[in-house]
């Protein structure tokens, strides 16, 4: 089994009200072992789970959003962001996790792993998987 | 290349149908089952919404998921097909994907 | 063609069981394969032999149980979701140091590798949740 398929996870929603999210991010791990070709999607309430600042202590919950920064070490480097919902939401850039991975084809440069797209983007990004797995 | 899309979320719970909508690409299938089926009805304040998203899309709607709720196939909107689970198979592997909006 | 289904909501509380089962009856009855049915969040649940629905209810378990029989389905229980849930072979069990085991008759734990597996196996992936 040589093949390699586009494996793209749908995140479409916010972090800790559900497990949804915490349980996709443990697939995206366990995944990477796979060396597939891997793509995340955040849109709608997905967006909220890449925010910055999150601190889950007083909730009595599990902090999983530093999980998203060390995506870059499994090889798990594009994260799709769609524009509409961060605009929708009242967020830009600057109110998600900075997060970057090294580069081992250009000398292990850091570069962001956020790739922020527009809707028709998007599409276009789901519409050229093998696999799409939603949470 | 054409994707099978699914939606089992009522379009006045939740905004799942119009994110679908809003990224399914000419061509592709959306099919609504299990509560997704009110996005099929006729007559309702969502009506016009999901035939105007979906003008460019083949909406179809699980049959068993319809009467399970009571409702009458007089009132699934015109332009939409009921299909059944054998359909349903088909339509995924007829496909290049399915992608199931949760 | 073959079919690899995810599960990822639990019996009785949420269609997408039921689903899941209505789908694999056909794809299976229409000369498809399905090559594996992967029981993923609160869809772990659906493997516990323990639970006794009404008996004017459907047998969601013991559906599962014997399509798998019938047709040899793997049906796999994410070994991490069903750990948070209190799902348990007798493997985990004494791995674990529990006292009981509740896995159904043809249902088997392993790890998320296999959903992974799944998807570039199968021709379709398909997911039935929320």
């Amino acid at each position: 089994m040589s093949e390699v398929k586009k494996f793209l996870y749908v995140n479409r929603k916010a972090p800790y009200g559900t497990i949804y999210a915490q349980e996709a991010l443990e697939v995206v791990l366990i995944g990477a072992a796979f060396d597939q070709d891997v793509s995340l999607a955040f849109l709608d309430d997905g967006v909220f789970q890449l925010t910055k600042g999150q601190d889950t202590k007083d909730a009595g919950l599990k902090n999983f959003s530093p999980t998203f920064r060390a995506l870059g070490d499994y090889e798990v480097t594009k994260l799709y962001v769609e524009q509409e919902s961060l605009d929708e939401r009242g967020l830009t850039l600057d109110d998600l996790q900075d997060i970057q991975y090294e580069d081992e084809d250009d000398d292990y440069e850091e570069k962001p792993s956020i790739i922020v797209v527009s809707r028709a983007g998007m599409a276009d990004v789901m519409a050229d998987q093998d696999v799409v797995l939603s949470f | 290349m054409s994707t099978l899309h699914t939606v089992n979320k009522s379009p006045f719970q939740n905004q799942t149908l119009i994110s679908c909508l809003g990224h399914a690409k000419a061509g592709d299938s959306v099919l609504l089952m299990e509560d997704g089926v009110y996005g099929a009805m006729s007559g309702n304040a969502m009506s016009e919404v999901v035939a105007g998203m979906g003008a460019n899309v083949k909406l179809f709607v699980l049959g068993s998921d319809v009467t399970a709720r009571g409702i009458d196939a007089g009132r699934v909107a015109e332009g939409i097909t009921s299909v059944n689970y054998e359909e349903f198979v088909g339509m995924a592997a007829s496909c290049d994907r399915v992608q199931n909006w949760l | 063609m073959k079919f690899g289904i995810v599960v990822s909501e639990g019996p009785y509380t949420h269609q997408a069981s039921d689903s899941a089962y209505n789908f694999v009856k056909a794809a299976l009855a229409t000369g498809h394969e399905v090559s594996r049915v992967f029981f993923y969040h609160d869809g772990v649940n659906v493997g516990t032999r323990l639970s006794i629905p009404p008996q004017d209810d459907r047998q969601i378990q013991e559906q599962w149980s014997a399509l798998a029989k019938e047709h040899e389905l793997d049906l796999v229980i994410c070994i991490a979701a069903a750990q948070r849930r209190g799902l348990l072979d007798q493997n985990e069990a004494d791995r674990q140091g529990k006292d009981a085991n509740n896995i159904a008759e043809g249902f088997r734990i392993s790890g998320l590798g296999q959903l992974i597996e799944m998807g570039i196996q199968a021709d379709r992936t398909i997911t039935f949740g929320d």
